[in-house]
């Protein structure tokens, strides 16, 4: 991880750390504030804990969002700070709808010049962002919302599964883990499980992203915690309640990066801080899916 | 007579509006509750869809979030986000979405973005999240939100998600797909927007509360349906579901 972030994330970059709810990449970010990264352009729909934790720490000069929350918890009070108050460096904000985000994922993605869709009409959106805007159909009179392709410079995208090579399989929540890293100029895919190639090939329906757009793959068991990945570990809710009282005070917040980001060296590192008994905690019951048949043809 | 507080008086109306509705856009907490329980009762068909890539869901645990794991668990189809919003909603397959926010003015417009100022704002909201183009492309909308007049509001500080705009045939002009509001569940009473000018009306109160107390709660000159019901109490098969099943920790209550 450290080699990854060290060569990928540079500063004044954008990078896309992705995972709707699931699958999000805590142990990139915390490697990103170790490096101490500056003046990056933060992407994600929902910039969640990770993005909190990243803003707190002065990485990121600008923030493209659609949902600034604590998932079913409440506010993101480093963000908020940060654009209400400018703590501890100003933060400039750049916001879409869900949809909207998407469809900057699929026009980058192929490479297109806007993505339409039904939304933003009537609404104060395209005021409060002049990307959003409205074109009439080549087809009808009818005006139709756009908005702009989204490259990011760098996506991180955590996955159950990934070959040395990159080739990634995902289940569960697929968020824009895909769109994204098609998206992206750069891909680090960090996986819970490196795999060999018979497994990916044994069930091709289930890769994502291939390899062929990965330049970087990391083994980081846990490393969405204290969000989960489906079939592995659930998600920390105890940590999402901690997180939000203790990210109302500046003080506080900074004393949690320094405890478990700055003194702690990696990840393997902050799982052992963070204790067997609590991952154990964590690990859902099972529900295995039927196999299906892909037939042989030789 | 069945004990229940105004939460659960209003989770409870909220599902029986439902009642044979076949696919519903769910919003976290009291919302996902509601579905549920209309899903044992008013609604055994009702497919729930979440914006999280989430079509059929049956969560065994109340979900902590639209992105918890027990709704992908047991449900008829997970798909990437951008067929959730381009297949499922804009396609029109959303019969009716379930919204909130901090503020709600007379038409159903709602504001979820920010309190005060957009540049300089008093208080950050969450954004939009989904909320913009469900309001346009589900069919119906039906609003979840407690009474108070600070969120009934004579003008929003920011529109986040179109309602009836600014009444009469503002929403037509736009040609959405969706029809927009038909109602608001709260916690004291229930309103509708059936008339010309498409603004909200108080149509039923829950068991006893006051015209006056519902005016008091509301930031304008409130609209008043010619017949004004009293909404039936919840049962005690219902407030079982609720209170053994769906929310047993009494996290809503």
């Amino acid at each position: 991880m450290q080699e990854a972030v060290s060569t990928y994330v540079r500063d004044g970059l954008s990078v896309a750390i992705e995972g709707f709810t699931a699958f999000i990449c805590f142990a990139a970010g915390h490697e990103i504030i170790r490096q101490r990264r500056k003046n990056l352009t933060l992407i994600r729909m929902t910039p969640d804990l990770v993005y909190d934790q990243m803003i707190a720490a002065g990485v990121a000069s600008h923030l493209v969002f659609s949902y600034l929350g604590n998932p079913g918890v409440g506010s993101l009070h480093c963000v908020r700070r940060a654009v209400e108050k400018q703590i501890p460096i100003p933060l400039t904000i750049e916001e879409y709808s869900h949809y909207g985000m998407v469809g900057r994922y699929m026009a980058g993605a192929m490479r297109m010049p806007f993505f339409p869709l039904r939304s933003y009409a009537g609404t104060d959106m395209p005021n409060a962002n002049p990307d959003i805007r409205f074109v009439q159909s080549p087809y009808s009179d009818e005006s139709i919302a756009v908005v702009p392709p989204l490259n990011p410079d760098v996506a991180i995208i955590h996955a159950q599964r990934a070959t040395k090579q990159g080739d990634t399989q995902l289940w569960g929540l697929l968020g824009v883990q895909k769109e994204a890293a098609f998206a992206a100029s750069k891909v680090i895919v960090v996986a819970e499980e490196i795999v060999e190639d018979s497994v990916i090939r044994a069930d091709p329906n289930r890769t994502l992203i291939p390899g062929l757009i990965v330049d970087a793959v990391v083994h980081e068991p846990y490393g969405a915690h204290p969000s989960y990945v489906q079939g592995y570990y659930d998600r920390d809710n105890a940590f999402y309640l901690m997180w939000n009282e203790v990210s109302r005070d500046r003080a506080k917040t900074e004393t949690w990066l320094d405890e478990w980001v700055y003194n702690v060296p990696d990840r393997s590192a902050y799982l052992e801080k963070l204790g067997s008994e609590t991952l154990d905690d964590l690990k859902p019951g099972d529900a295995p899916s039927s196999s299906v048949n892909y037939g042989t043809y030789a | 007579m069945t004990d229940y507080s105004a939460s659960e008086m209003m989770i409870v109306a909220a599902a029986r509006a439902l009642k044979n509705v076949r696919t519903v856009f769910v919003g976290v907490g009291l919302p996902n509750i509601a579905c549920n329980l209309a899903r044992y009762t008013v609604a055994p068909d009702l497919q729930l869809i979440y914006e999280s890539g989430v079509y059929g869901a049956q969560p065994a645990r109340l979900p902590l979030s639209i992105g918890d794991p027990t709704l992908v668990t047991g449900a008829t189809s997970v798909v990437p986000m951008a067929d959730l919003f381009g297949l499922y909603l804009q396609r029109g397959l959303v019969d009716v979405a379930l919204l909130g926010g901090a503020q709600i003015d007379r038409f159903g417009n709602l504001n979820t973005t920010v309190i005060g100022d957009y540049d300089t704002p008093k208080t950050r909201l969450p954004g939009s999240g989904g909320a913009c183009e469900i309001a346009i492309n589900a069919r119906k909308v039906y609003m979840i939100m407690r009474l108070s007049n600070r969120s009934f509001v004579e003008k929003l500080d920011f529109l986040t998600s179109p309602g009836h705009l600014s009444g009469g045939d503002s929403r037509a002009k736009q040609s959405y797909p969706g029809e927009g509001p038909a109602l608001v569940i709260s916690d004291m009473a229930i309103f509708d927007f059936d008339n010309a000018d498409h603004e909200m009306q108080l149509t039923s109160l829950h068991p006893g509360v006051t015209l006056q107390e519902v005016q008091a709660s509301v930031g304008w000159n409130l609209r008043v349906s010619a017949e004004i019901l009293e909404t039936p109490v919840p049962s005690p098969e219902e407030m079982n579901l609720v209170r053994v099943e769906l929310d047993p920790q009494g996290m809503y209550r």
